[in-house]
């Protein structure tokens, strides 16, 4: 026995299934298809029977046509064509007769049964049996566009699940009784329920589960850190992989709105009283739906021309589709909420003025004010901020130009500076704008990078070179103005600092050059001082973000509230709505109590 | 969407004058501030200031010389057509004060801006000079609304077909020397021009402002291609301005800056006459 254990190990599919008696492997790998190969006998007649070597998908493809809920008579092995019938256990569903294989899970043998009867997902696996085969199934990646191709396009580049990947990944699921996911969730969405329900291929149902805690779940499915927050508390991940929550997430919430299966929520208990949200991003849009649900009227004040915030003018468009965002928005217009655009609150209506015809008000206006490092060169011609480069790009629609008026930053050789989220998107929209190089540089080593591993891992496919531990001194400039290269010095790793990271040193007399034609600052936002002009008595902390009360988010101005950016300082869309969650419960608890 | 009420052809219709319904931004707009406007969805942002306001029927004036792609767009719509979006009022109001005499300096369409601010210095008590000048006679824009607001009126032009022959510089230098009791200069022009005032003044040693115009897109700070550098400090536009102290602001720079997209904008010209 022990030399044929070795022999099993060295299979690797999803369910390694092997005869009882011979040994060999039912396995069968034909272009990506994973497929158990049977002989079977049916009605007399000897047949070719096909399974999914997945626990819970038991898809079968037969020689001849079986219908659900018809018998096989037997089922025999391909290789020593004896019968694998065990004529000792009987389906523990349907009684129907069983056969028995043996299959290989973590490095243990362990009898799997299979109900002859065609639709019958009994398996006779005990929980820890069951659980050991689970942690065998590997996560699964979405398919995504070729990373040759996507270069040349500004198209989304993963694809999203297939509904065979998203029950595959579904499976994945321990269903734990104390989910540590869902406390990792800002908004606590239910991930347990959700995944259960897309088992049963109720994928409308998950959705509207998702949708009970976030309203724009296809949103968060794609940029979401879920590694950092639902995944990271995933008990798969202790030793192997975490579920894909925010992949599957993303499934349902598309599965959702292509089947057209989006149902505005009727609202039965209408409050007379009014809700003035400032920013439509990501916060301001959960406090409108959330509000607007329990029956408040909303209306939502944006400065720019166009809903989402960050959304629409910071990520791309190959990250995230506009016309996704689109849509999320749409769902809240039917909900009943009110948008103003072109509204700069603080200039055209004052926080004073907006109490007057409101009863309460939340702001989330985001960190948008673009930092810069103040070092010489910098304002030379095609020196960006990451704001807007991507402004430019994404709300003006530049790399439609000319067709668009707004002129679109080009560059062969283009510099980003940092080494968060918005320098990878930076980064990949210069690519796809037909740059031949386009470097990261960032001052600390690989290990400090802020972006998403996912984003940093994209963008080296595509071709952006990497140039850590470096940081820029100086730009140079040509007799026109425009920007020629970029002087750097190179960093060493010192003493941790008060963030934990350790800092970086600069090492003398390392200064070297890097051409470029294009350079692009994304070293991160401030609060912007507009609002605060006409909010004298709107209290801010040491950094200028507004103080709030961390229980409700309200801030200094009684039945003012606010969250998201403006309070914590650049943080993710889902960070954002979890504030936006908060305030919302502490301005109903608040406004009925009154 | 906002309505064309009036729109007036000046200077050879190279200056279009739109009246536009607006009423929210002209309940708030006050003298120095400016509005952002885009014509349709695939339009580019462009900041153009608010010439004059109105309240009571909700209109604000604004006055702008046809330079690219989207203010040509701009002069081929009629009264009554719609623009897609106009945000404001945008940027810090013009401090305006009772400081006694101050020298209102306006060149091109400049005198359009200059115009509120020299309105807005009267109404506070201010004895106001204006200076206003312009390439020839017909390009002079706006004469009798600043003819009206100021105490007294000096008119330039480059070639002499009107008024004083030369540039605004030199009757403001006459000005300079000869009244002692000047306060302040508000120059609004052509970058040139303001920076000409400015080295003027700075030899006088009199407090002089500029409204600056550099490249914008939001113009609520996000974007930061307004940056300028006033006293050696990178300061964005759109919200710590548009008024600064001229003395401190590095005109080179921002000549350089404002250059940066004209050829873009030429392609952009050539794909929408194709």
């Amino acid at each position: 026995m022990a030399d044929q254990e070795v022999k099993y190990l060295k299979f690797k599919t999803y369910l390694n299934a092997y005869c009882p008696y011979c040994h060999q492997s039912f396995n069968v790998e034909k272009k990506e298809v994973k497929q158990l190969n049977f002989k079977a006998v049916y009605k007399g007649q000897e047949i070719t029977v096909s399974l999914s070597p997945y626990l819970d998908v038991f898809e079968i493809e037969t020689s001849v046509p079986i219908n659900e809920g018809e018998v096989l008579d037997d089922l025999i092995c391909p290789h020593c064509n004896k019968s694998l019938i065990n004529k000792e256990m009987v389906c523990g569903e349907c009684g129907n007769t069983v056969a028995q294989v043996i299959i290989s899970a973590l490095s243990r043998l362990i009898p799997f049964f299979i109900c002859l009867k065609r639709g019958c997902e009994w398996h006779g696996l005990t929980k820890a049996d069951e659980r050991r085969i689970k942690l065998k199934i590997p996560r699964q990646d979405m398919p995504e566009q070729d990373k040759t191709m996507r270069i040349h396009n500004h198209l989304e580049v993963p694809y999203g699940y297939t509904s065979e990947l998203a029950s595959l990944e579904a499976g994945r699921c321990l269903q734990c009784k104390t989910p540590g996911c869902v406390d990792g969730c800002p908004v606590n969405v239910d991930i347990p329920s959700f995944i259960k329900l897309m088992r049963e291929n109720d994928y409308d149902g998950a959705a509207k589960k998702i949708k009970e805690k976030n309203v724009l779940p296809a949103i968060c499915g794609r940029v979401c850190p879920q590694e950092n927050q639902c995944e990271a508390k995933c008990v798969l991940g202790f030793k192997d992989k975490p579920v894909a929550i925010g992949k599957l997430e993303r499934f349902v919430a598309d599965y959702e709105r292509k089947m057209d299966l989006v149902r505005i929520p009727v609202i039965k208990n209408k409050i007379n009283k009014r809700i003035a949200v400032v920013g439509s991003g990501p916060g301001g849009l959960t406090v409108a739906a959330d509000m607007a649900q329990l029956g408040y009227s909303v209306t939502v004040f944006e400065a720019s021309h166009e809903l989402g915030g960050v959304l629409t003018y910071g990520i791309p468009e190959f990250r995230l589709p506009k016309s996704i965002v689109q849509f999320e928005i749409s769902y809240l217009k039917e909900l009943g909420v009110r948008f103003e655009l072109n509204h700069v609150i603080g200039n055209i209506l004052t926080i004073d003025e907006l109490l007057e015809h409101f009863d309460a008000v939340y702001i989330g206006v985001g960190a948008g004010l673009p930092l810069f490092m103040g070092i010489e060169g910098e304002s030379l011609g095609n020196v960006f901020s990451s704001n807007e480069y991507l402004t430019r790009m994404n709300l003006m629609k530049a790399y439609k130009f000319p067709e668009y008026d707004t002129p679109m930053p080009r560059g062969n050789k283009v510099v980003v500076i940092g080494g968060g989220n918005v320098a990878m998107d930076s980064a990949r929209t210069a690519i796809r704008t037909g740059s031949t190089e386009v470097t990261v540089i960032y001052r600390r080593s690989p290990n400090e990078l802020p972006a998403r591993l996912e984003e940093v891992h994209h963008a080296e496919e595509e071709g952006v070179r990497f140039r850590l531990l470096t940081s820029p001194v100086r730009y140079i400039g040509t007799d026109y103005n425009m920007v020629k290269s970029v002087e750097c010095i190179r960093m060493e790793l010192g003493e941790p600092d008060a963030s934990g990271r350790r800092r970086p040193v600069a090492i003398e007399n390392s200064n070297f050059i890097i051409e470029c034609d294009l350079a692009i600052v994304a070293i991160g936002t401030g609060p912007n001082p507009i609002i605060f002009r006409t909010a004298p008595n709107l209290k801010r902390n040491k950094w200028g973000y507004i103080d709030v009360d961390p229980e409700t988010n309200e801030t200094s101005i009684p039945n003012v509230y606010a969250g998201g950016d403006i309070v914590t300082g650049s943080a993710t869309v889902i960070q954002a709505m979890g504030a936006g969650r908060i305030a919302a419960n502490a301005m109903h608890k608040k406004l009925k109590g009154n | 969407m906002f309505q064309i009420v009036r729109k007036q052809e000046m200077a050879k219709g190279t200056i279009i004058r739109f009246d536009i319904s607006a009423p929210k931004i002209a309940a708030k707009i006050k003298a120095g501030q400016f509005v952002i406007l885009r014509v349709n969805e695939t339009g580019e942002r462009i900041p153009l200031t608010v010439a004059d306001k109105d309240e009571f029927s909700g209109i604000i004036t604004i006055i702008f010389q046809v330079v690219g792609k989207t203010t040509a767009l701009l002069r081929s719509l009629k009264d009554g057509d719609t623009i897609k979006d106009v945000v404001g009022p945008l940027g810090k109001p013009a401090e305006v004060q009772k400081l006694g005499t101050v020298i209102m300096v306006g060149g091109g369409t400049g005198i359009a801006i200059l115009h509120s601010i020299a309105k807005a210095f009267k109404e506070a008590g201010n004895f106001v000079i204006g200076i206003i000048g312009a390439k020839e006679k017909e390009l002079l824009i706006m004469e009798s609304e600043m003819k009206a607001i100021c105490d007294e009126l000096v008119i330039t032009t480059d070639d002499g077909s009107y008024g004083q022959i030369g540039f605004v510089t030199q009757p403001l230098q006459k000005y300079l020397e000869e009244r002692h009791d000047i306060k302040m200069v508000y120059a609004i022009g052509p970058i040139i021009m303001m920076k000409n005032v400015c080295n003027l003044t700075k030899k006088f040693d009199i407090p002089t402002m500029v409204s600056l115009n550099p490249v914008m897109i939001d113009g609520t700070g996000m974007c930061g291609g307004c940056r300028v550098k006033v006293d050696n400090k990178v300061q964005f536009c759109c919200v710590d301005g548009p008024d600064f102290d001229g003395h401190k602001v590095d005109f080179d720079e921002l000549e350089k800056r404002n250059s940066l997209y004209l050829k873009d904008e030429k392609i952009s010209l050539l794909f929408s006459i194709k």
